[in-house]
């Protein structure tokens, strides 16, 4: 409950504080957003499946924002920056979904 | 909040990792916020990867270059209607100045100029229409370019028709005393109209007088109305 609280604050403080974003970070920012959103949705899951833990989470939600970044960065450098970061959002707006789809489960039993 | 309590003993353990989980979520949020402002704003053209910039600036430049050549022969079919434009203007100009000529000529025009101005007063009406028609033939001669008797423009169909001292011209009666005006070379045309035995004289003989005034300008301002040749056709 802690984690959508502090999600809500963050809203309203960027919509608030409007911060300018470095320009090295510009890049990745979206894909982390995604990857970040993977990880809050996966612990979601994992907390109405009863199997939540605080450590796995923070572990999970920041290495799926540094893995992320270096695969955007990664393809950047190859010269595919664009396929990959493609790649990169389907890969986890999958699996946002079917996290979406575990919730829903719980939450209607349907 | 009976979980809560139940989880009461593990509350230490997990107080470090739940604060980080709000500052990440906090962060999460924050991110959202602001890439979706960044978005919203349009500013998109600053985090585009170099490929897609060079893309973008060939499409660019292959449009400017495009839009070049369409200035080119915009400007390639300007200068030629400007051409065709100028000699249009330069015979339309030509045109102008022959209709203008032969407008003056037919009468249907108001002319100005230097001139005469006669004056015919014939108290025993004796002037016949032959006398009348000599000193516009004599004007003629002389050079005249424009001919008003009394109210009628003198024209290329003019006649001169009635009786001695009852004279018409095109129809409508001349009265007297008659101005005639006519713009030429006044000297010219006033020695014509004075020659011995030529209209002045003609027009005393019959008992009456002639003054002849020369004009820096005579306004002649009777018009003709254009007739439409009935039976004459332009021919060859």
């Amino acid at each position: 409950m802690i984690g959508i609280l502090a999600l809500l604050l963050g809203v309203l403080l960027g919509l608030w504080l409007d911060p300018t974003v470095p320009a090295w970070v510009q890049p990745y920012l979206p894909i982390a957003v995604v990857a970040a959103l993977d990880a809050v949705f996966g612990g979601l899951r994992a907390r109405l499946d009863g199997i939540f833990d605080a450590k796995v989470f923070v572990v999970s939600f920041v290495s799926n924002v540094v893995v992320a970044a270096l695969i955007v960065l990664l393809g950047d450098e190859l010269g595919v920056g664009a396929q990959l970061s493609t790649a990169v959002v389907v890969v986890l707006g999958i699996r946002i979904f079917s996290n979406a789809a575990a919730i829903r489960r719980h939450l209607f039993r349907a | 909040m009976s979980t809560k309590q139940a989880l009461g003993a593990h509350r230490y353990a997990r107080h470090g990792p739940s604060v980080l989980i709000a500052v990440l979520c906090l962060a999460l949020g924050l991110a959202i916020a602001t890439q979706v402002r960044r978005t919203n704003a349009g500013d998109t053209l600053t985090d585009q990867r170099p490929q897609d910039l060079v893309v973008l600036l060939d499409g660019l430049q292959q449009r400017e270059a495009a839009l070049r050549r369409e200035i080119a022969d915009a400007e390639a079919a300007l200068s030629r209607l400007r051409a065709s434009g100028d000699s249009t203007a330069a015979a339309l100009a030509e045109a102008q100045r022959r209709a203008d000529a032969l407008a003056v000529l037919a009468g249907t025009v108001p002319a100005a100029g230097p001139g005469l101005e006669i004056e015919v007063v014939d108290p025993q009406r004796g002037v016949a229409p032959a006398d009348l028609l000599d000193a516009v033939q004599e004007l003629r001669a002389a050079g005249a370019e424009a001919i008003q008797v009394g109210p009628v423009r003198v024209g290329v169909d003019s006649a001169f028709t009635g009786s001695t001292g009852a004279v018409r011209l095109d129809g409508s009666t001349l009265g007297s005393p008659l101005t005639v005006l006519a713009i030429g070379d006044p000297p010219t045309m006033a020695a014509a109209l004075n020659i011995p035995g030529g209209v002045v004289d003609t027009v005393e003989r019959a008992g009456g007088t002639v003054q002849i005034r020369e004009r820096d300008r005579v306004h002649v301002t009777a018009l003709r109305t254009i007739r439409t040749p009935q039976y004459a056709r332009p021919a060859g």
